[in-house]
């Protein structure tokens, strides 16, 4: 059996980054991820913010690798080509009582490190956001926006350049210690790994329950979102949050411009029973409907395109009004073994953060050499909609799949999408296509492109019609063929 | 890049592009181009493989490919050319398009432009349908398309939310080829799809239709397995208590269509909010000169010949318009301005043309509200009655058209099209 020097369970955001932070070294790592793609937890189901700092206590690891993180965010974001907007964050007041809040939240902000806070009202409000309906505003301006599904797959795809090994519904069943190395089994198989990392998101609990006796509890908070059609846009410059009320334990209805220009409602914090329930709900569906219209008021039941949710992975239970931090550290029981628990948000500003403190935990037991040949850059995936005509006409001219729109929302075109299925990862779920180049996700949500990436997969991937999935590795799309087809 | 001039650019092969292209060649244009993203002509014909179309424009039962191909080699024949694969990316309002195939990309200056980009289905999201979000979940266009143009099965234990036609018609087609119908959830009281598809459909195969019944929850981690269906009261709003589960392994939606207009957006063109399709005059002219527009794109139609038909007329009043440009007629003789607004009132929810720019013998197009056995029709302009006329069985599902006179002494500022009660 292969003996790896780490293995990582989870393709997380969390997972990837630390695979790619210790891609830079001279040593064997493999990625073990349940799911049928990266980003298949928490990652792909976010708000996609990268996070000030303002938000998180005092001297908490949270505080921390979310101001370490952030600050790393802009040299991630030119190395990788990765999308990345400072557009700011606007936390808005509606009364004077919710003024003097904005100044606490300042405060907090102020000590944990972040810059150019600034409370600002009247017409120099009015004129940054002229659609929403508050007083007073605190603005951040360090806060930014990226795409979190993007962010988790190119952090992967760059870690395999760099000799990572990923594999993919490979999901963890046991895990042994023997004398200096653990046990990993899977249905894939099983391997061995002198270290492991837990990064396993909701699952944290139960992996280390498989080594040893756990000494926290999970409490998995669902956060439901709408997102609206890109019309709608232009309504707001920055991320507009209201002002966070303690005892609810969360942000609140925050209304986000994601990078592709749409904008998102949510989330709702819900504590849920079942980990894996992600269901949307008519309940919240109207909740954050209504609270985003108490924001900007001109918006519309309309524009909904799509509704999602995503799951927390909260330490702390439901009625204690108070952020209980993150743990990133190596069991105590269990030497090798290193946790991180508790993920929540701010976890995808907090990754690359992460990901040093937990490569400097490996150094301790292993001798981590820089390799001579890491590869940092990845190549800029400019997509055909944002070309310029000669760039576009350049590349019809070399492969007319190029002159091929299968996407009628995003204009995404057939080598586009041949692209996005030939990525290192080999994932070729629906979902793969669509979030490596956005063919799906506009306003018709697959009802133009799906026969087309059918076709694709089909005739340059020599897929099987009844192995197409969706998502997940139990999410096959279709029965076979109607009828036996001439020829066959 | 490539550029190329034309005089009358239609975007959308399907039968209201070939209609128009048809007609305004009839009218003497010299050189008119369709343009298709579909590697086909005919647009969502092709996968419409029951009869039922054509039957009151000539009077034969076709299937939806006989009628394309009729129109498609009429095209041909006298002259039309189409250019298929070929994706219209946006125009302007100086009628200059951008468009991309294989070849390249094309810059294409049009004395006119006839819109025929015809609808799409709306999604789980337009209508809100809370729960998870596993696979088997199509709009029932997808599927027909599946089925019948990539000979692919979407499933086995399939049920059905919203009697359109398309649902209902999908309903049967999946039934004959051996999947079980567990049945078609219809939120109003009535199924609002054509009454002979309700009977050709569902009753021939007892498949059950559950009017006043919606959908509460869907559930499946992976692939779908179990829908929730309620019942609804009065608002619409589902009645606890109600719930009955079905195991399935497909959901269809039949949930309406929108009409394409991302383009015409995009141009400036003005858009009516209870069409979904452009703002057009009596000739079927949008705010923007020169740009005419027809078929689904305008107005969701309910069969295939009355859209035909006026198809026809936006292609000759892209053929007038040329007309006139080039003889430097004063333009007012047709394409005027507009003094007339036209207003859905009591009982409609939209009547087109919604401007008003010539006088004359005017038809108009309007929807009915809610299905009533009869109704009083009246149109008045200022308070005063200018037409009247007794409606028999109207229905939501079924068009109306009527003609009326519009005269200086008739038409002041704007026309209301009402149902009088009682
Ligand atoms: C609603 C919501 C909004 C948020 N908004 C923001 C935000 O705006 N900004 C921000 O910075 N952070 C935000 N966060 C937090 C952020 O999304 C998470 O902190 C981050 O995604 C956690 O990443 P992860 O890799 O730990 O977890 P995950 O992405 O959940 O990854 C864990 C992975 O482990 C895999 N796995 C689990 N068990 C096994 C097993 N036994 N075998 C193999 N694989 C396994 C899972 O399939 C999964 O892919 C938000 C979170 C939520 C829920
Ligand atoms: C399931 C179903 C059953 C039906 N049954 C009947 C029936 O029994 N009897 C009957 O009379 N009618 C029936 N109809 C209705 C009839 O098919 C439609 O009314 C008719 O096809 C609409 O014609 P159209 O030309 O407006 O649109 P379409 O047929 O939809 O054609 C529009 C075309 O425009 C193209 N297009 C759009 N945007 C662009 C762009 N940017 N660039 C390039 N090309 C573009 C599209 O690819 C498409 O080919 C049925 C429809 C459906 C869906």
């Amino acid at each position: 059996m292969f003996n790896f020097h780490v293995a990582i369970i989870g393709g997380g955001v969390i997972g990837s980054a630390i695979a790619r932070e210790l891609s830079k070294y001279k040593i064997n790592v493999i990625v073990i991820e349940m799911g049928s793609d990266v980003a298949s937890g928490a990652s792909k189901a976010n708000s996609g913010v990268v996070h000030s700092g303002i938000n998180s206590a005092e001297f908490s690891l949270k505080a921390r690798f979310c101001v370490e993180g952030n600050k790393m965010f802009q040299h991630l974001a030119d190395e990788l080509n990765l999308p990345l907007k400072w557009i700011g964050k606007l936390v808005i007041a509606k009364n004077d009582e919710e003024i003097n809040k904005l100044e606490c939240l300042k405060n907090v902000g102020i000590k944990n490190g972040v810059k150019g806070l600034k409370i600002i009202g009247g017409t120099e409000l009015k004129k940054q956001e002229p659609h929403i309906s508050c007083v007073s505003g605190l603005w951040v301006p360090t806060a930014g926006i990226t795409l979190p599904y993007q962010l988790t797959i190119i952090l992967a795809e760059n870690s395999i350049e760099n000799g990572v090994k990923f594999l993919l519904e490979a999901k963890v069943k046991d895990l042994k210690k023997k004398n200096d190395y653990f046990l990993i089994e899977t249905n894939k198989g099983n391997f061995q790994s002198d270290i492991v990392i837990n990064a396993s998101g909701l699952n944290c609990r139960e992996i280390v329950s498989m080594i040893e006796e756990p000494d926290f509890n999970v409490y998995p908070c669902r956060g439901e979102y709408l997102v609206l059609d890109k019309n709608y846009s232009s309504l707001i410059n920055s991320m507009i949050y209201p002002v966070p009320v303690v005892e609810h334990g969360f942000l609140g209805i925050h209304i986000t411009p994601t990078i592709e220009g749409n904008l998102l409602l949510g989330p709702s914090s819900e504590y849920i029973n079942n980990p894996n329930d992600k269901k949307t709900t008519k309940e919240k569906m109207n909740i954050i409907f209504s609270e985003a219209k108490e924001i900007i008021p001109i918006i519309s039941k309309k524009a909904v395109i799509n509704a999602y949710a995503g799951i927390r992975c909260k330490l702390s239970p439901p009625g204690l009004y108070k952020q209980v931090d993150y743990i990133v550290e190596e069991s105590k029981k269990t030497p090798g073994l290193i946790n991180l628990l508790g993920i929540e948000s701010p976890g995808l500003t907090a990754a690359p953060a992460i990901a040093i403190e937990v490569s400097n935990i490996v150094s301790k037991s292993i001798e981590l050499k820089q390799k001579n040949k890491f590869k940092s850059k990845s190549n800029k995936r400019k997509r055909f909609s944002e070309m310029s005509t000669e760039e576009q006409s350049a590349l019809i001219k070399e492969d007319n799949s190029w002159g091929r729109i299968v996407c009628r929302c995003e204009h995404v075109t057939e080598a586009e999408v041949i692209k996005a299925l030939s990525n290192p990862l080999e994932a070729k779920t629906f979902s793969s296509v669509k979030y490596r180049c956005r063919a799906g996700m506009g306003r018709c949500q697959g009802g133009f492109c799906t026969q087309h990436i059918v076709r694709i997969m089909e005739k340059n991937f020599n897929l099987d019609i009844k192995n197409i999935k969706l998502k997940s590795p139990d999410s096959k799309l279709f029965y076979g063929r109607v009828r036996v087809e001439k020829g066959d | 890049m490539i550029e190329k001039s034309v005089d009358i650019a239609v975007i959308g092969g399907g039968p209201a592009g070939l209609a128009s292209a048809i007609s305004a060649k009839e009218s003497g244009v010299k050189e008119v181009i369709i343009f298709d993203r579909n590697s086909w002509s005919g647009g969502i014909l092709p996968q419409c493989i029951h009869d039922g179309f054509g039957v009151e424009e000539t009077g034969l039962l076709m299937t939806g490919p006989e009628y394309a191909e009729k129109y498609i080699k009429m095209a041909e024949k006298i002259g039309v050319k189409l250019l298929n694969e070929t994706t219209i990316i946006s125009f302007n309002k100086k009628r200059e398009i951008n468009a991309v195939n294989k070849n390249g990309i094309y810059k294409i200056k049009a004395k006119a432009i006839v819109l025929a980009m015809g609808c799409r289905e709306k999604t789980r999201w337009n209508v809100m349908i809370p729960g998870d979000r596993p696979s088997g979940i199509y709009t029932a266009g997808v599927a027909q398309a599946l089925i019948n143009l990539y000979n692919i099965l979407p499933g086995r234990n399939v049920l059905i939310l919203g009697s359109g036609d398309v649902g209902l018609i999908m309903a049967r087609r999946l039934k004959l080829e051996g999947a079980n119908i567990l049945g078609v959830v219809e939120i109003l009281p009535y199924p609002s799809g054509l009454p002979r598809n309700v009977v050709q459909c569902l009753d021939d195969y007892d498949i059950p239709l559950f009017l006043k019944h919606t959908i509460t929850s869907i559930v499946g981690k992976g692939r779908l397995k179990q829908v929730t269906i309620s019942q609804v009261n009065e608002n619409l709003r589902p009645i606890s208590g109600t719930e009955k589960r079905i195991e399935c392994d497909t959901l269809l939606l039949s949930v309406g269509l929108n009409p394409e207009n991302e383009l015409s957006k995009v141009a400036g063109i003005k858009v009516d909010t209870r069409t979904g399709g452009p703002i057009v005059n009596q000739d079927f002219e949008t705010t923007i000169s020169g740009v005419f527009a027809c078929g689904n794109c305008l107005q969701v139609y309910d069969n295939v010949d009355i859209l035909s038909l006026d198809a026809k007329k936006a292609g000759e009043s892209a053929a007038k318009f040329i007309y006139y440009q080039k003889n430097k007629k004063n333009i007012q003789l047709n394409m005027g301005q507009t003094f007339l607004n036209n207003i859905p009132g009591n009982g409609i929810s939209y009547v087109i043309p919604q401007r008003i720019s010539k006088f004359g013998d005017i038809q108009l197009t309007f929807r009915v509200k809610k299905p009533n056995e009869l109704s009083n029709l009246c149109v008045s302009s200022n308070e005063k009655t200018i037409f009247e006329k007794e409606l028999l069985c109207v229905n939501p599902a079924i068009m109306n058209k009527i003609n009326i006179s519009i005269t200086k002494e008739t038409a002041i500022k704007s026309l209301e099209v009402k149902l009088n009660d009682g």
